[in-house]
């Protein structure tokens, strides 16, 4: 008999970072009753290191800007991989999610004439990321934070009770998602049931039951070894939904942010926001050339500037110049990065230069990037008003994710199931664009969030679907595990127990190295060899001391989730022989129109013959899948010239 | 560049704990936390230790190191002398859940008891209109990554456990200034006074003006000089001369 503490919400929301917030606030405004999880602290999670800014076209700076060019921009940066419905909800929704931050209080930074200013940012065709200096993230986190409090006052005045209606669990982790048949039966496992989970804290395990869960996890970047992401992503939220049943897609779309520190090592992979480049800055190699102008591919051509002195006049002028070429989408400019430094033209670190102390007064750099000025002097010693910065790729986020309904941002084969943010996929095609995720959040997060609420609200009291006691012992075991591992008993195997630390770092090694920026057939294949085998060591990741506030064993727990999630990165990575976005093969360098319309998605392997194979972990399985049809109104944005170049000859005439 | 270093780390729960030594191999450019990342790979797996960002904007880091309320991620190894032990410890005025966790609810509970912003009256979504200088302030104060230093160190609360009931700590009193500073808050529109609210429900008066909390933000905030000085001269102020107080915020709003 299970001894889980058992408790009823209608909607429960697992992750409190923009996308998470944005859902449990819509959800409670929906008067349905919301929990949200998180792994950190309240007000922590991976949205508050956000900097640059957050895309919406109003229209603050340059006029001409309206949704058409922003979906328009968005699929260019995907490389028309992207699912054009949600880039189409994206640009159409995002002005109105800013604006209703400010009526929450948020204080953007402002134009002349008192609106909320907007800055560049590569890829987007006018200055559109509403921004505070370079420190968006935390504005907004902050925000929607404030905004949940200010709904617990109103539910105070009402009931008494500041968590009656909206409560945060901060510091669990959910390790399962649970579901139920129609009948209430777990067997038959239709449907959502709820989340099972550990209090970080205790130790203590719990389960939440309602028929509606939103993921809102973020992301998978802890698998690479040189990242800009926290220990929170650990994919846990793609792993929970592929282990639930349902599909991921586009998992070999991972973005390489071209500018993270590489000095010193304790820092490397810590980003450095790209509103540096927005903002003036240049990238050089040690020779001093700015080498982006040797590295605009033919179909951004028309696009960006072909000298410095016409890029420089484009800050002021944008009508009658282009831009300079280190505003390109992030996937080219870290692929120029990337050869630059194996060219021998890299700077003492291995990196390039990043450079505004020559382009901008020191006053203005300290005014408009304050947080990177602080970051370079306290970390690195450089004062980025007197000299360059060192800067070279890091893993930064994941385009893949839970395969959704565009519109209500369901999951794709588990009713009740909800994905929003960074772990749904679909949005940004193969490349998202810069301050197109802190949008994507509000968007999605608020439509995850509404259709979570009618989903339960379909389910008046009895009838829900209700956890069974068997899945509850089942996940219990699962997570104890660690404690009473195999390896170092004797009675059970042979082998050592292993360290979850040592066997994390071997699995961001090989990621890294393997199926890191640029891609190779055989390297794919030897990670997967290695994953395979990593695999089976992690069944042996023991840990010592109690359950009370215990990294290691949350550590051995989230193996499981990165393993997982890896093998589906290097699996499609594999598969797919072209290069587009955030996916470079060296033995397939060229853009294949006709992989453009497909996807492919990763499913877990049900009945794997593996011997001794760990039903628990799971393994993966891919199946190609056509994209629907962009709809002709939204084709008919783009010039047919430019559509030739993504789009195959049959889809054009059809 | 590499040396060993002596780290004295506090290790323990609720029921009590001890100092913990430790020799742990240091790298050039490394912070503190590094150091303790190391300890948990190598020989203290179980070691309790909040974290995220590493780049010193989430706030989570927080601990004494020699008994200064420091970021963790933000303390370079080379700022400290290696002949000396760096003794770590979870921040004081806060119960201790394990090793440098401690139990930060005090502070979600005061957040919770500032009355939240006021979205003005008849301005709709997207024609809030405000100018640069006029947001400065608020914008300030918005830097706060809710680390809690300055709460831990405040005299008030830090060795006073009974103030606390009373007493919202600098970084609350601080969001009450912000939120008073906004130049559409409709709070006072809605029979709100923010600056009564500091005197009466907070505990403002309790605050005298030592700067303690300004030193330890690693923010870099004038929480004294410019929030909670400020907020007392503008209580004072509506304590005894109304007239000046709606003249000013009529000033404010032109
Ligand atoms: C340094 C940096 C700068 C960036 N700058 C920008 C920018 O300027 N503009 C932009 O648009 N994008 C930017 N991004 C990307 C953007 O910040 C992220 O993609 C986005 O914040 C993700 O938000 P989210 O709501 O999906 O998830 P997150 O904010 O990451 O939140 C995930 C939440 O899920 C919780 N969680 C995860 N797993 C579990 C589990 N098992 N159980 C319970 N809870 C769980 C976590 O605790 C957390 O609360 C940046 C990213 C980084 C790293
Ligand atoms: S200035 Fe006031 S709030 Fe700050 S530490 Fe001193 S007494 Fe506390
Ligand atoms: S005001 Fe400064 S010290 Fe206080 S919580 Fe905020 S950032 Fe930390
Ligand atoms: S880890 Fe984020 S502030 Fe230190």
């Amino acid at each position: 008999m299970s001894r889980t503490a058992r408790e009823a919400w209608d909607v429960v929301v697992v992750g409190a970072g923009g996308a998470g917030l944005r859902a449990a606030i819509e959800a409670r405004e929906r008067g349905m009753r919301c929990a949200v999880i998180c792994k950190s602290l309240f007000g922590k999670a991976h949205t508050v290191m956000a900097e640059g800014g957050i895309a919406a076209s109003m229209g603050n700076v340059n006029e001409g800007d309206n949704w058409q060019v922003h979906f328009r921009d968005t699929m260019r940066g995907g490389k028309f991989l992207n699912h054009w419905r949600m880039a189409e909800l994206h640009a159409r929704e995002a002005p109105d999610r800013v604006w209703e931050l400010e009526t929450w209080g948020a204080v953007f930074d402002r134009t002349r004439d008192g609106k909320i200013s907007q800055r560049n940012f590569g890829g987007h065709e006018y200055p559109r990321l509403a921004h505070v200096g370079d420190r968006t993230g935390l504005e907004l986190i902050r925000t929607l934070q404030q905004k949940i409090v200010s709904l617990q006052q109103e539910d105070h005045r009402e009931t008494g009770d500041y968590e009656s209606r909206l409560k945060v669990f901060q510091e669990y982790t959910v390790t399962r998602l649970l579901k139920a048949g129609a009948d209430g039966d777990s067997a038959a496992g239709e449907r959502i049931a709820g989340v099972f989970g550990y209090a970080r804290e205790s130790g203590r395990f719990f389960a939440i039951e309602a028929p509606s869960v939103v993921l809102a996890t973020g992301g998978i970047g802890k698998s690479f070894k040189v990242t800009s992401n926290s220990w929170e992503y650990t994919g846990d939220g793609h792993a929970l939904a592929l282990l639930a049943g349902a599909s991921l897609i586009n998992m070999e779309f991972v973005q390489f942010h071209p500018t993270g520190m590489v000095w010193p090592p304790s820092v490397k992979g810590i980003l450095v926001t790209e509103s540096v480049r927005g903002d003036g800055g240049v990238l050089r190699n040690s020779d001093g050339r700015r080498f982006m102008f040797d590295y605009v591919p033919d179909v951004f051509k028309e696009k960006y500037a072909e000298s410095e002195a016409e890029g420089d006049r484009w800050y002021q002028d944008p009508d009658n110049n282009r831009r300079p070429p280190e505003l390109l989408p992030r996937d080219e400019v870290a692929r120029a990065i990337n050869s630059e430094v194996k060219a021998g033209r890299g700077s003492p670190h291995g990196g390039v230069f990043l450079d505004v102390s020559t382009r901008l007064p020191a006053e203005d750099i300290k005014r408009k990037l304050p947080s990177m000025h602080h970051q370079f002097k306290e970390l690195a010693d450089v004062d980025i008003t007197a000299e360059p910065m060192e800067v070279g790729p890091t893993c930064h986020y994941v385009m893949g994710g839970v395969d959704v309904d565009p519109d209500t941002a369901a999951a794709v084969g588990v009713p009740g199931l909800f994905a929003a943010g960074e772990v749904a996929g679909g949005m940004h095609g193969s490349n998202r664009l810069g301050g197109n995720s802190l949008s994507d959040l509000l968007v999605f997060g608020r439509r995850a969030g509404l259709y979570a609420a009618e989903h339960a609200a379909s389910f008046p009291g009895a009838g829900r679907p209700v956890v069974s006691e068997a899945d509850l012992e089942a996940a219990e075991a699962e997570a104890l595990r660690p404690f009473g591992a195999e390896g170092g008993d004797p009675a059970v195997s042979e082998e050592l127990a292993e360290n979850p630390y040592a066997l994390h770092q071997e699995l961001q090694q090989a990621m890294n190295d393997l199926v890191g920026i640029i891609r190779k057939g055989p390297e794919m294949e030897e990670a997967l060899r290695r994953l395979t085998e990593l695999r089976a060591r992690s069944r042996r990741a023991g840990v010592e001391g109690h359950r009370q506030f215990n990294p290691g064993w949350h550590l051995a727990l989230d193996l499981r989730n990165m393993l997982l999630v890896s093998e589906c990165v290097a699996r499609a990575a594999l598969e797919r022989t072209e290069s587009r976005g955030g996916h470079t093969r060296d033995d397939h360098p060229a853009m294949d129109r006709r992989w453009r319309r497909l996807n492919l998605v990763c499913r877990l392997n049900g009945d794997s013959t593996e011997p001794g194979a760990d039903p628990l972990l799971g393994r993966v399985r891919l199946e190609r899948r056509e994209m629907p049809p962009i709809r002709d109104d939204l084709l008919a944005l783009f010039d047919k010239e430019e559509l030739v170049k993504y789009l195959t000859d049959e889809e054009l005439t059809s | 560049m590499s040396y060993d270093a002596h780290f004295k780390v506090w290790r323990g729960d609720a029921d009590g704990g001890s100092l913990v030594d430790y020799t742990v191999t240091v790298n050039e450019g490394e912070v503190v936390l590094d150091i303790i990342h190391r300890l948990q790979a190598t020989e203290a797996a179980d070691l309790a230790v909040r974290w995220n960002c590493k780049a010193g904007k989430c706030g989570s880091c927080s601990a004494e190191i020699n008994g200064r309320p420091r970021l963790m991620c933000m303390t370079r190894m080379s700022l400290l002398d290696p002949a000396e032990p760096v003794v770590v410890t979870p921040m004081r005025a806060f119960p201790v859940v394990r090793d440098l966790v401690t139990d930060v609810s005090f502070n979600y509970a005061k957040a919770r008891e500032v009355p939240s912003f006021v979205p003005p009256a008849g301005v709709g979504p997207g024609e809030y209109r405000m100018q640069q200088e006029d947001v400065g302030r608020s914008q300030e104060f918005r830097k706060c990554i809710e680390c809690f230093l300055c709460q831990n160190t405040c005299h008030v609360v830090r060795d006073h456990e009974e103030n606390k009931p009373v007493f919202a700590g600098p970084r609350f009193l601080m969001r009450v200034a912000e939120l008073d500073m906004h130049p559409l808050d409709g709070a006072a529109e809605a029979g709100i006074d923010r600056k009564r609210g500091a005197q009466e429900d907070h505990g403002l008066g309790y605050c005298n003006i030592t700067k303690c909390c300004t030193e330890v933000c690693p923010e870099h905030i004038k929480i004294t000089d410019n929030a909670l000085i400020p907020l007392k001269e503008r209580a004072v102020d509506r304590k005894y001369d109304p007239l000046v107080w709606l003249g000013s915020k009529i000033r404010r709003r032109v």
